[in-house]
């Protein structure tokens, strides 16, 4: 029972690093980006190959698994992204399912269609007793690891000077401009950082979530619903939705099989319907 | 004549004469049929192009006249081809018969729904429609003892069609059902969207407040329209069972819902033929691209979306319209 709570956790915190970046700029931004998960997938990707393929050791891999997705997104937001802001959203979704759909293939042809399955060092592998309780120290590692971003990232929106000209820029993007906040460049790097950020969390899930081609199809509808049911008015909404999200999963997955999607798709439609702002968010 | 006697009679001779067919609505259909009998080696893939075409129609409704986006029509599509295959399945052959069944499931299984997209904007509708989507395919999947499952739905057969015409290995049959039932839906929703109604739902499309503050019920024309949309790609979904006597768990799929979007996208929205023109173009271009690279062709399809969006799909018409005036003002002198 325990050791199910602990997993959900575990995979809820996960999801949360993967939908941050989502929750900034869908909620924020208001761009429909469902191509949020092709960027994780190429943190995911990354990470397995250094592993698996040169040996590299896996925690050295996390930092460049954050880096290439971000790299690739700050190239793409200021090419192709950048001018896609104002537009509609059936624009925004059509661009963003392109993408996808050219990142699924092209990560076919070149790595194979088959589950990609990461090798943990030895000393993240097995299960440790605590209390009572057996925990996975892969479980335990991903957790500490996703809890400390989830610290960083709310001093970093609530503390520094970045997080204050961001939430600006977001709250009145003019007025932002008019005081001497450099929209553009705000933007663009809170962007690079949340793909980045999905990559991390690509890499970190990937023997979690499990890891394939069409990972940014299958997962796209998890993003969108911690986004929209956390809302978006802070960090913790988004992290609050993650966790229930991960553990409603798992737990409904072990106890009630056959039930399978269904009590995440019904909850999200009927939380969609009575609270459209989201669960924790007040109407703006 | 009084004033507002002078103005309805202004409005229905507006609506007569977009109503009127144009030349090139005629030579396109004339084209179609002429397709039928001059490319019989063809059928299979002009039958495919017939049901996407409806599939797609049935989307321009919401999308161009209400301005609902939706990524998950293949709800409809999905429940329109399960219908349609347990009755030929389990009622009996007959295939107008599962048809009508099929098409009135969709219907209402879409007037159930209908009620989750009248609230919340763009964002709120994408996901519930998504959400809908993937909640019926989920449960074709967990249901297998009706619907097979993962492996489809089996043991399908369908009788000739109205008793005469059996259902060959070249999709003769196929091809000219699928495109007499795409004629008919194209008639109702020709006749809807050109009607009084039709224009309430442009109204609804452009300003849903200010439509609402003419009077319209706009609550109520979307319930109609998101259920004659369900009903019509139920429609093609039914076609799709019957023509193939298979059904399988893909009629719900996400990339069903989205390649829909773009074909309707390529084609353009709001004037009924963009969802069949972006059939032809996209049943083409799938063919030729899978026959180069037979996995990764979706690669080339998420390209051509993305170029699209940049270049701007809607700017892409008008410059075309600009291109077609100007012809004909350099046509018409000397």
């Amino acid at each position: 029972m325990l050791t199910i709570l602990f997993d959900g956790v575990a995979y809820g915190m996960v999801l949360f690093v993967l939908a941050c970046g989502l929750s900034v700029t869908l909620g924020l931004m208001n761009f429909v980006n469902l191509a949020h998960g092709a960027f994780a997938m190429a943190g995911g990707y990354v990470a397995v190959t250094l592993v698996n393929r040169h040996d590299a050791p896996f925690l050295l891999t996390l930092p460049l698994a954050f880096l290439v997705p971000a790299a690739i997104g700050l190239v793409l937001e200021r090419t192709l992204y950048r001018h896609l802001y104002t537009r509609s959203h059936l624009d925004q979704v059509l661009f963003s399912i392109g993408l996808v759909f050219m990142s699924v293939a092209a990560v076919d042809y070149v790595m194979g269609s088959q589950q990609q399955i990461i090798r943990l060092p030895g000393w993240l592998q097995g299960r440790i007793d605590i209390a009572g309780v057996g925990v996975g120290r892969y479980r335990a590692f991903v957790i500490l690891i996703c809890a400390a971003l989830a610290v960083t990232l709310q001093v970093v929106l609530a503390r520094t000077r970045f997080g204050a000209q961001l939430r600006a820029a977001v709250d009145d993007a003019r007025v932002a401009r008019g005081l001497g906040v450099e929209v553009s460049r705000i933007f663009a790097l809170t962007f690079a950082v949340g793909s980045g950020l999905a990559g991390l969390g690509g890499a970190l899930g990937a023997e979690i979530l499990g890891l394939d081609p069409h990972f940014p199809l299958k997962f796209m509808i998890y993003f969108l619903i911690v986004v929209t049911v956390g809302g978006v008015s802070s960090i913790t909404g988004p992290f609050l939705a993650a966790l229930l999200l991960g553990i409603a999963d798992v737990a409904g997955k072990y106890y009630v099989p056959g039930a399978g999607g269904f009590v995440i798709y019904t909850v999200m439609i009927a939380l969609l319907i009575l609270r459209p702002h989201g669960l924790f968010a007040r109407a703006r | 004549m009084s004033p507002d006697v002078e103005a309805v009679a202004g409005a229905r001779r507006w609506l007569a004469g977009r109503a009127r067919w144009r030349w090139w609505e005629i030579a396109f259909w004339l084209a179609a049929a002429a397709s039928f009998v001059l490319l019989p080696s063809r059928h299979l893939i002009l039958a495919e192009i017939a049901i996407l075409g409806l599939f797609a129609l049935s989307l321009d409704l919401l999308l161009g006249y209400v301005g609902i986006v939706s990524l998950g029509h293949a709800a409809f599509f999905g429940v329109g081809a399960y219908a349609a295959g347990l009755m030929a399945k389990h009622v009996g052959g007959e295939p107008l018969l599962g048809f009508a069944v099929a098409v009135f499931a969709a219907a209402t299984v879409g007037l159930a729904t209908s009620f989750l997209v009248l609230r919340g904007a763009d964002l709120t509708r994408l996901m519930v429609t998504l959400g809908v989507a993937m909640l019926l395919g989920e449960a074709a999947n967990q249901w297998s003892s009706l619907t097979g499952g993962a492996d489809g739905l089996q043991g399908m057969t369908v009788a000739p069609l109205l008793g005469l015409f059996e259902f060959d290995l070249f999709g003769r049959t196929a091809y000219g059902y699928a495109l007499v039932v795409l004629f008919l839906c194209f008639l109702i929703a020709r006749r809807i969207v050109n009607s009084p109604y039709g224009l309430s739902l442009r109204a609804i499309r452009d300003n849903p407040l200010r439509a609402a503050a003419l009077g319209i019920a706009v609550d109520r024309r979307i319930v109609g329209v998101y259920t004659l949309a369900a009903a019509m790609a139920g429609a093609a979904g039914a076609l799709l069972a019957q023509t193939t006597a298979f059904v399988s768990l893909d009629v719900f799929d996400f990339n069903r819902s989205a390649d829909v979007l773009l074909v309707l996208v390529i084609g353009g929205a709001g004037y009924l033929y963009g969802g069949l023109i972006g059939a032809v173009f996209f049943k083409i271009a799938a063919d030729l691209l899978s026959a180069q690279t037979p996995q990764y062709w979706h690669f080339w399809i998420g390209l051509i979306l993305v170029v699209l969006v940049l270049a701007g799909r809607d700017r892409l018409g008008e410059r075309l319209s600009a291109l077609a005036r100007r012809a004909r003002l350099t046509g018409g002198a000397p």
